[in-house]
Formats: structure tokens, sequence, C-alpha cells
């Protein structure tokens, strides 16, 4: 049985139809990305399934558990959560005070001091911030921060969506590194990218939207060596 | 000099309790991004309140009930009429907050008739201080503003639940992706800003001992204007606010000259900074999301 099962996945903003019912799953353990054009509804479906906006149809299915009305804070305690887009991290708190929030569905202190010293010991830059306003990071420090506060939760199931925007071409190697570091340790991943070829090159598998609609899907290597990914996608 | 003594206690003390009101403003604008424009209505059931209560001729009593009745209030309002228009557009929910306020003066008018009543909470008296008169309620007042100021910021910046708020007000929706439950926070906001509201209820009573159904009107606009002076959904931002037009209206209305326009001279404030400076004082210039 998969993780994540998504089935017929419909949204409308007012009239017009966003997701043209999606249907894909993750298992357990893999790396899973969606990747398409701006506008395709990527990010529209990533936050349609944990329940930041509504859907107008279909089911969300997270470890056997129906979640298509459940709210996005009760999905997060079940052990979903997600990097959104643009990093969205509280600007107005310090790092440390981020780092936090991250862990506000665990009332563990003991649980909190070793996360908090384990996202440290990830990313030192933070930890050299630590009492910093976060706003004053820099894209990359504050995407690193990003992805630590939303493991502070312990998610099983981790969503980023378009952890590699705006960031340098060094960084970018580096988010992806991380990204299959975070794999490893166990937890699963839904990737959401425009930058297709690195993120097919980390994938299991992978699908592709246009449109509102999946259009494609394999595994990372079968999508990566498509000729109509490669043409549509990766430039060549 | 014993003349600015006690307009400066008195213009503090009528700072304090516009502060107080601008807080309940300002934090549900911060939180639940809409202006509640029955807040100042509930400053008045905090005062009818205190006048049923008071036929037990215990002060700390009525005070408590006003609180408990007020906080009751604002999260049943909220709950009934605001929260089923989350997501509805800033106009319609401005309305019914609109609404919700001629239905508690109107409701106030049925229950206790359209003639104000008198409520002497607790006659506190005057002291003589460095030559200058002074009610000793307005000093009561300001120490109490001040207190729960001081315990407001502390409790924002370093209560599990206070942070959330921040995050809340900053980002609704990364706040979910924290595992915030954000409608249980806008019903603690609510719940904060009734009970500050029943006790500037109370200091309104303290100042002069009659209540009637449009006891919160005035001072809703005012507060509400401070709130807009210091820069809404700030914090610090109500409380500067708030002093500065409670201090504006004292000050003024030691002039005989001006004495009459000062009603006009507070909003002519909030116009001139309007233009100045839009965001207020305090206030954030916010992103606008895509």
């Amino acid at each position: 049985m998969a993780m994540l099962e998504v089935k017929d996945l419909e949204v409308y903003y007012g009239v017009i139809c966003a997701l043209k019912g999606i249907s894909f799953e993750v298992n357990q353990g893999e790396i899973v990305s969606l990747i398409g054009a701006n506008g395709a509804g990527k990010t529209t479906m990533m936050q349609s399934i944990v329940g930041l906006i509504p859907k107008k149809n279909g089911t969300v299915v997270f470890d056997g558990h129906d979640i298509s009305k459940t709210p996005c804070h009760k999905i997060v305690k079940m052990g979903m959560t997600q990097v959104p887009e643009g990093r969205r991290i509280f600007q107005e708190l310090t790092v440390y005070e981020n780092l936090m929030m991250g862990a506000y569905s665990n009332k563990n202190n003991q649980q909190f001091k070793a996360d908090i010293e384990a996202a440290y010991a990830r990313f030192p830059r933070l930890a050299e911030r630590r009492n910093q306003v976060a706003g004053t990071l820099s894209g990359g420090e504050q995407q690193m921060l990003a992805m630590s506060r939303a493991l502070m939760c312990h998610p099983r199931l981790l969503m980023l969506d378009e952890p590699s925007m705006g960031l340098s071409p060094l960084l970018v190697d580096q988010v992806f590194e991380i990204i299959k570091d975070i794999n490893k340790d166990g937890t699963t991943i839904l990737l959401v990218e425009q930058n297709a070829g690195k993120s097919l090159a980390i994938s299991d598998r992978a699908y592709v939207m246009e449109n509102g609609s999946i259009v494609l899907s394999g595994t990372g290597a079968e999508l990566a060596s498509s000729e109509k990914v490669k043409k549509a996608y990766l430039g060549g | 000099m014993e003349d600015i003594l006690s307009t400066l206690i008195n213009g503090l003390s009528l700072g304090g309790i516009y502060a107080m009101i601008a807080l309940g403003y300002t934090m549900v604008y911060g939180i639940a991004k809409m202006l509640n424009f029955a807040h100042g209505d509930i400053i008045m059931i905090g005062g009818y309140v205190i006048f049923i209560f008071m036929a037990t001729h215990n002060p700390l009593l009525a005070v408590a009930m006003a609180i408990v009745m007020c906080v009751i209030l604002g999260v049943v309002i909220e709950k009934v009429a605001y929260k089923p228009l989350r997501g509805a557009s800033p106009l319609a929910v401005l309305i019914t907050a609109i609404g919700v306020s001629y239905l508690l003066q109107s409701l106030a008018q049925i229950l206790f008739g359209s003639a104000p009543k008198m409520v002497t909470v607790y006659d506190f008296g005057t002291i003589k201080f460095l030559g200058a008169t002074v009610q000793v309620s307005a000093l009561v007042t300001l120490g109490v503003t001040v207190v729960v100021m001081i315990a407001l910021t502390l409790f924002v910046k370093y209560t599990r639940l206070g942070r959330a708020m921040i995050a809340v007000s900053e980002d609704r929706s990364a706040a979910q992706l924290m595992g915030i439950n954000v409608n249980g926070i806008i019903t603690v906001t609510f719940a904060i800003g009734s009970a500050l509201a029943a006790l500037a209820g109370l200091f309104y009573l303290l100042k002069a001992p009659s209540v009637s159904s449009t006891l919160g009107a005035m001072p809703g606009i005012k507060a509400f204007t401070a709130a807009v002076i210091g820069g809404i959904g700030s914090i610090p931002g109500a409380m500067l606010g708030g002093i500065l037009l409670g201090m504006v209206e004292c000050i003024s209305y030691k002039f005989s000259a001006i004495a009459p326009y000062t009603d006009a001279i507070e909003f002519s404030i909030l116009i001139l900074i309007l233009l100045v400076r839009p965001t207020g004082f305090l206030g954030k210039k916010r992103r606008e999301k895509v």
C-alpha cells in the first residue's frame, strides 16, 4: 500500500479548473518528483494535499487514513509537512524561534533539544545565526532554515515545493544533496521542481504535469531519457 | 505646574484606556486580518455586566464577571459571525462586524432601556501630589494598564502560544504547516481582546459612573484611530498610538479655545499620519502575496 495516495484530485479557483483530476502515489522511502512548467498546477496540488486549499473532488489517503477533509494542522501531526514555495520562514522571529515553531506539534522538551542540536549540526550556519532575526538571512540560509524547520516535527513524508528556486548553482547542488540525505535518514520525499534535470537525477519515480493534469510518469531515469521530457524540460 | 502634572496624569491614564482597547483591534487585525468594529461595544457590555453585579456590592466580583462574560461574548461572536466568513471578501467581514456592533447596542437598549444607568464601582477619591489634585482612579488606571501591557508583551514574546500568534499574523499558511491550529489562535486572540475591553469598560466607569448602550461607540472609534496611528497589527504601535491620542485629547481640553474641536483635532492627526506614513508609526509594509 502506498504511503500517500492521491486519487482524481480536482481543485478550482472560482470557476477556473486548476487541477483536472490528478492521481498519483508515493511509496514509503521513495523520492518522487513532480516536474512541469510554471502554471502547471504543481503548487496548487501541494497545497491542496496538505489541506491549505480546499479540494473540489477526489481523495487523499495518507498511511491508510483519508485526509481529504482533514485540516492542515492535524495532517502535520499525522506526520506529513511541507517546505512551501518561497521558503516562507517567519521573518520577524529568530532562527531559534523559527525552529521552535517547527516543533510546535511536539511538546517533548528533551526531544526538542536533541532535534535542535541535530539541525545545528546539519547546518552550522544556522547555529552561528541562532539569535538572528530570520528576515536578515541570505536566500540559501533561509532555505536551510525552512528545511530544518520542517524536519523539527519529524515528518515521515516531507514535501518540498521548489526548494532550489532563486538559489545560486552551487547552493542548488547543495540543496539536492541535502534532500538525498534526508531521504537516506528514512524520510519519504515528494519534490516539486522546475529544475527537472536535477530532480529526475535523484528521484526514484517522477510525474510530469501540464495544465493541471499528469501527462507522463515513470522512473527518474526513464523520464530523464524520454524525448518528450528532454525537449520540453531539459533544454534538449 | 500643578496643572501640567494633572493633565499629564489624566492624559496618560486616558491614553492607557485607548491603548488597552486599541490592542484588541490591532491583535485581531494582525491575526484574523479583519477589523472588528464590534470591539468597542464589548466595552459597553462589560459596563452593563459590572452594573448588574454591583448589586452584590462587591467590585472585584463585578469586574471578574465582566471579564469572564466579555471573553465568552467575544469568542461566541467570532465563532458565530466571523468564522463562517473566513476566506470571504474583507468588505463582507467588515459589514458583518458593523452589523454585530448595532446588534449589541440594540440588545443593550432592549434589556436596559435607553436611559443611562448609574454605576459607582468604587470611589478612590483624590490625592494631593506635588501640589496637584489627582484622581486616584486615574493612577489606578495607569498602573493597571502598564502592568497589562508589560504582561502582554512578555506573553507574546516568550510563550509558545505568543510566538504562535506572531507566526500566524506573519504567515497563516506557513503557521498551519507547523501544526498550529489557526482557528484556535484566533479564538485566543478574541478572548484576550475582549478581556482588555472589559477592563477598559471598568476604567470608563471609574472616570464617569454611568453606562448606556453607546458607551463603547466613541472610545471604540478613538482606539481604532490610535491603532491605525501606531500602525495596525503592531502591539507596541497600539500602545504608542493610544498614549499619544490620550495626551492630545487631555491637552486639547485644557485650552478653552480649541477644546470644542478636540475630536476633530484627533481625527485630523489620523488623516495627517495616513498621508505622511500610511503604515502608521510602527506598522510594517506587508508583502502582497500572489
